[in-house]
């Protein structure tokens, strides 16, 4: 291995895989201590001991938990993410749909509110303690302070209901265009980026108004330069570490943490998939969608990491 | 009550009752005025049905864990569906009689024991097959074996035997049972070609509806079955579509913004206000399902009778209907039954909220100490906001009552039928008195939630069963539901209307007391105006 | 401390966080009446009876947003102080160390954020007693490893400067790395967090309620109070909207405190040249 830097992503990503199989142990064990009986539960409030009785047997639940994780693991090396208990179909069409689903909204979210929350984070800076930047700090805390399910509800009532604009219900399918799909998803989308939005704006316009304090920004103020390309040369790729790992933290939120945009405007998505199964014990659909939510989340945070180690010229080239 | 006023309704309809009486009779039946118009514009169909278009409902009750097979359907959304694209060998009508559907006609044995069903000639499966007797028997078998997962098993005990002999149908049960039929009507018995032996969740039945888009806990979509043999009165529009909407406010937020044409569980405090939107109705009607709080008769300090009725007397039931129903709804008696089962009788005194009874057997209990109960949203409707009623009316008596609420999740598994004293809900689809004492009142029931045992109930049950003599099982019924009103460990506090809210393009809906939208057959009945 | 030298925002951003403050602290004492009592109608409008209207069981929703404001601001205020004090220090020693300790325990958040939160809750406070100490403490440490990435991000580009070098070379031990050279710098992005994480403290708190796993009834926090009374939205009934906006207006003048002190310490540090 050559440079310093090849070794560290190569170590990075190395972990991450690492990470990735003690995650699947722990989520294993997760599903293992949730109370409740699986058979039960598929059967729900009306089911006879009997039905119940054979159900467990036709699922083989009376194994041995290791012996359980081993096969599961290795159906999973090999593509294989097993079969819903619930309806017996294999999980990886199903997830598959909802996994894309999710992405679609969250990508669309991501695009609008990461490009956004960086200007607006760096207009907040250039308009530091005058009227554009508590506008945009007044205006982002506000949203971000509003419980999800009530900002979605007040842009229903609003949007939906009252002026008819889009649509509450932003159920996609395959059959419509994308203009169709950006219409339905619209209301879900403007919630997301209002939820996002305010966190990614603070932490740029900290971490950069931060370095703004360092020598070398007055030497660069010193020798002239205009306000603006400070900012942009000087402050913001010194910056950078904090506003990536909290934009990460939020692209990972957008994919894993949208059960309640998804149930009120009933987006066809992983979350609301996964709290279905939840309740019905349904262990290997739990178990494959908490890997791929483990999974997209140790690879942002990959990313995160390896920009960070770019980005910075010290962790570049270390002492 | 609610019988008997949709039968009053409907000889009104029929013009043999005036529209006048008929009101002055549902005022003595306890109806307001506004309930009985409705019921009688309900009853009375506008123009005929019209062809065409896509009527869609947004229901409450769907998971992504659904599936097509009928021996699996618990929620509203997969037995809704069931009701476009399947059919029963009965129905319930909205009078409380037995409609033949898949049966032409129904013969029993004079002791009740043997049943024989005639399949109706010429109908076709979505794939072509012809139905015969034996598709029936395969599926009443496939619902009834040792090791099937249905739903219905509880129901199908009890068969001793069952054949298909050319077109007939015909069962032998081990005991009497003159309410069999009415067993049939269950939503899980629908007919599939082989009984489903060869594919259970194919979603192939005899409905007016073929099954073209299958999305568990987003969406389902029908398409109208051409050869359905009961065209003239199913299956009016085009393609129908049910989207999964649990959330309430969702819910009617879709329906205010014209996205569906129907919903169902309209939440009983906004019914009123969705009734004053343009366009929009609500349609409610009382039924058989109630709202419980369950005492374990053989658990401390639940065994003792005198703590029992201190809570029972504890429970302001008017406050509930007022508070929690909104007034849809109608008080409970600390027993399962009300007006809208056959054979009730309607003298047995209704218990009230009167502190000083409460106090006076709370202390002959000698309990002290605060009592626990259990809830969850998913109780019923309301049940977090009735169970904190309850605790404020039990504190007026003395009675220290600590609410816990407990997740959702897992609540049917570990809460229900476990804890000594939670909240819960039955739904009304047991159309007879036996079907509802069978299940959750005899000492050998599965669900015997109240942990009632008693062996000169179950003698009781058993004889009116087997009787023949209306007059006689009237009196058998009133004495098992006495029993349970002064003994049992159930608390009743209310009867729960089912709510829908309809826009006015939909044509053809009639309320049914049995279950909520149309009790599940909304979208095959009802048409775009 | 000059108070002339105080913004208007701040003053009024602490003027209405001690006002919420002070409401929480004597709300048995000046709420007109009981916490769960019911005294009227279901979704009464305002009055001069009752100030607010009343709420989805026709309890007095004045009263009911003061309990609350007590369930929401206390809950939500512990489970922060935790979640940054163990967050924060694990963080920056993390960054100090570096190695292997900062290896084993980076992973371990990552291992531990990578579970979603809320399913994380679930599984964990069905298992446990459901209790206030339980949910704050399970609060608490999920959250601090949001705090624990942002601390040891910004205190790994602090360490290495050379004035956490020359501390080193004067041979400091971990602890007046952390507490002399490491925080006071890093003060200015955590603080600005630190309010973040509290409105955050506030909505997880009602996603918990959301599930059921939330505080027991009748007590109320504020989310849990729009949640009860979300149906009304749809027809114009104030009864959600005012815990909704109370959330608002608490976050914003926390957050203007919060960034009167980033301003505050950014010109000490300004100051320091």
């Amino acid at each position: 291995m050559g440079h310093p830097i090849l070794n560290l992503v190569a170590q990075r990503v190395a972990l991450g895989c690492l990470l990735l199989l003690m995650a699947s142990v722990l989520i294993f064990i997760g599903t293992q201590i949730l109370p409740g009986d699986i058979a039960q539960s598929i059967l729900g409030q009306s089911a006879t001991p009997e039905a119940v009785a054979n159900l467990r047997k036709d699922l083989g639940l009376n194994d041995p938990a290791y012996v359980r994780y081993f096969t599961w693991l290795s159906g999973v090396l090999q593509g294989d993410l097993g079969v819903a208990l619930s309806n017996g179909k294999p999980i990886a069409q199903a997830v598959g749909q909802r996994l894309s689903n999710t992405l679609f909204l969250a990508g669309w979210a991501a695009l609008i509110s990461v490009p956004l929350a960086v200007l607006l984070g760096l207009l907040a800076v250039q308009y530091k303690n005058r009227w554009p930047d508590k506008l945009i700090s007044g205006v982002t805390l506000t949203t971000i302070s509003l419980p999800e399910f009530f900002l979605g509800y007040l842009l229903i009532y609003f949007i939906s209901v009252q002026l008819r604009w889009f649509p509450s219900v932003a159920i996609i399918n395959d059959s419509m265009s994308l203009g169709q799909k950006l219409n339905t998803i619209a209301l879900p989308v403007a919630v997301l980026v209002l939820v996002v939005l305010a966190q990614m704006m603070r932490m740029t316009r900290a971490a950069i108004l931060n370095v703004m304090q360092s020598a070398y920004i007055e030497t660069a103020e010193l020798k002239g330069i205009t306000p603006f390309n400070v900012i942009r040369k000087h402050a913001f790729p010194n910056a950078i570490a904090p506003i990536i790992n909290v934009i990460m933290l939020n692209l990972a939120y957008l994919v894993v943490g949208v059960v309640i945009v998804e149930v009120v405007f009933a987006y066809p998505g992983m979350g609301q998939y996964l709290v279905d199964h939840v309740s019905k014990r349904d262990v290997p659909v739990v178990q494959a969608c908490a890997l791929i939510f483990a999974s997209v989340y140790i690879s942002l945070n990959i990313v995160a990491d390896i920009v960070s180690i770019v980005a910075n010229p010290r962790l570049r080239h270390p002492k | 009550m609610s019988q008997e006023l949709n039968y009053l309704a409907k000889l009104a309809v029929e013009g043999k009752l005036g529209r006048r009486a008929f009101l002055g009779k549902a005022a003595a039946l306890g109806a307001s005025t506004a309930v009985a118009t409705s019921l009688l514009s309900g009853t009375a169909l506008a123009a005929g049905p019209k062809k065409g278009g896509h009527l869609k409902a947004g229901l409450a009750g769907g998971e992504s864990t659904n599936s097509l097979d009928p021996a699996t359907f618990l929620t509203q959304v997969p037995a809704d569906f069931g009701r476009m694209w399947g059919d029963t060998l009965v129905e319930v009508s909205r009078i409380g009689e037995i409609e033949y559907r898949l049966a032409e006609s129904i013969e029993p044995s004079a002791d009740a024991k043997t049943w024989h069903f005639t399949i109706r000639k010429g109908v076709k499966f979505h794939n072509g097959k012809t139905l015969t007797a034996d598709d029936v028997l395969k599926t009443m078998e496939r619902h009834s074996g040792d090791d099937t997962k249905s739903g219905a098993l509880g129901i199908m005990r009890g068969i001793e035997s069952m054949k298909a002999d050319g077109d007939v149908f015909s069962v032998t049960l081990t005991t009497a049972n003159a309410d069999l039929p009415y067993l049939m009507s269950d939503y899980h018995l629908i007919i599939q070609p082989n009984g489903g032996m060869d594919a259970p969740d194919a979603g192939i039945g005899t409905g007016p509806y073929k099954v073209t888009v299958n999305e568990p806990g987003v969406r389902h979509v029908g398409e109208r079955y051409e050869d359905y043999w009961d065209a003239g009165n199913r299956g009016h529009a085009d393609t129908v579509e049910i989207v999964v909407l649990n959330d309430a406010t969702a819910r009617t937020a879709a329906l205010q913004g014209g996205q569906v044409h129907m919903i169902n569980r309209v939440e009983p405090k906004i019914a009123d206000l969705l009734e004053r939107v343009p366009g929009v109705s609500v349609k409610s009607v009382s039924g058989r399902g109630h709202y419980v709080f369950l005492m374990h008769c053989n658990t401390a300090p639940f065994d003792n009778n005198d703590l029992r009725l201190a809570l029972k007397y504890a429970i302001d039931r008017e406050e509930m209907v007022d508070k929690i129903l909104r007034g849809y709804g109608s008080v409970g008696n600390d027993m399962p039954i009300n007006g809208g089962y056959p054979l009730f009788s309607e003298d047995i005194p209704q218990r009230t909220y009167d502190p000083e009874k409460a106090s006076y057997h709370y202390k002959k209990s000698g309990h002290s100490g605060p009592i626990t109960l259990q809830t969850a949203a998913t109780a019923f409707s309301g049940a977090v906001d009735a169970a904190q009623l309850f605790q404020q009316s039990a504190a007026k008596c003395g009675i220290t009552l600590d609410v816990k609420r407990e997740p959702d999740d897992g609540y049917w598994t570990e809460v229900w039928n476990k804890q000594p004293f939670s909240a819960s809900y039955w739904g009304g689809s047991r159309p007879v008195q036996d079907q509802m004492y069978s299940t959750a009142y005899k000492s050998d029931a599965d669900w015997n939630d109240t942990r009632f045992f008693r062996p000169d109930f179950d003698k009781l049950l058993l004889a009116a069963r087997a009787e023949l003599d209306q007059a006689k099982r009237v009196g058998l019924y009133r004495e098992m539901g006495l029993m349970v009103h002064n003994e049992g460990g159930v608390i009743v506090p209310m009867f729960n209307d089912f709510i829908n809210a309809v826009s006015d393009t939909v044509g053809g809906w009639e309320d049914d007391p049995s279950g909520e939208s149309m009790n599940g057959f909304a979208l095959a009945k009802t048409w775009l105006a | 401390m000059n108070f002339k030298r105080i913004p208007i925002s701040a003053f009024v951003g602490i003027f209405a966080t001690s006002g919420f403050l002070f409401i929480a602290l004597f709300a048995p004492i000046i709420a007109p009446y009981g916490m769960a009592e019911i005294v009227g109608d279901v979704w009464e409008p305002m009055s001069g009876k009752f100030w607010l209207g009343t709420d989805n069981i026709g309890r007095d929703l004045l009263t009911r947003m003061m309990y609350g404001a007590r369930t929401t601001i206390f809950i939500a205020g512990v489970a922060t102080i935790l979640s940054f004090g163990l967050g924060s220090v694990l963080g920056f020693t993390a960054a100090v160390k570096g190695g292997w300790v900062d290896m084993v325990m980076s992973r371990a958040v990552d291992l531990l954020m990578s579970i979603p939160t809320l399913i994380f809750a679930l599984v964990v406070l069905s298992v446990l007693p459901g209790n206030l100490l339980t949910l704050i403490v399970v609060m608490g440490i999920l959250d601090s490893t949001r705090v624990y990435r942002l601390s040891r991000a910004v205190a790994v580009d602090i360490n290495v400067m050379d004035y956490v070098e020359a501390a080193r070379l004067r041979g400091e031990g971990l602890r007046w790395i952390i507490f002399k050279e490491i925080l006071p710098n890093a003060l200015s992005p955590l603080v600005a967090e630190l309010g973040l994480r509290f409105i955050f403290m506030i909505l997880f708190l009602s996603s918990l309620s959301f599930l059921g796993l939330g505080i027991q009834p009748p007590e109320a926090d504020w989310g849990s109070m729009v949640k009860a009374n979300k149906d009304g939205i749809n027809f114009g009934i104030p009864a959600a909207l005012i815990p909704g906006f109370a959330i608002a207006i608490l976050a914003i003048s926390v957050n203007l405190v919060a960034d009167w002190v980033l301003n505050r310490t950014s010109d000490l540090k300004g100051g320091r040249g």
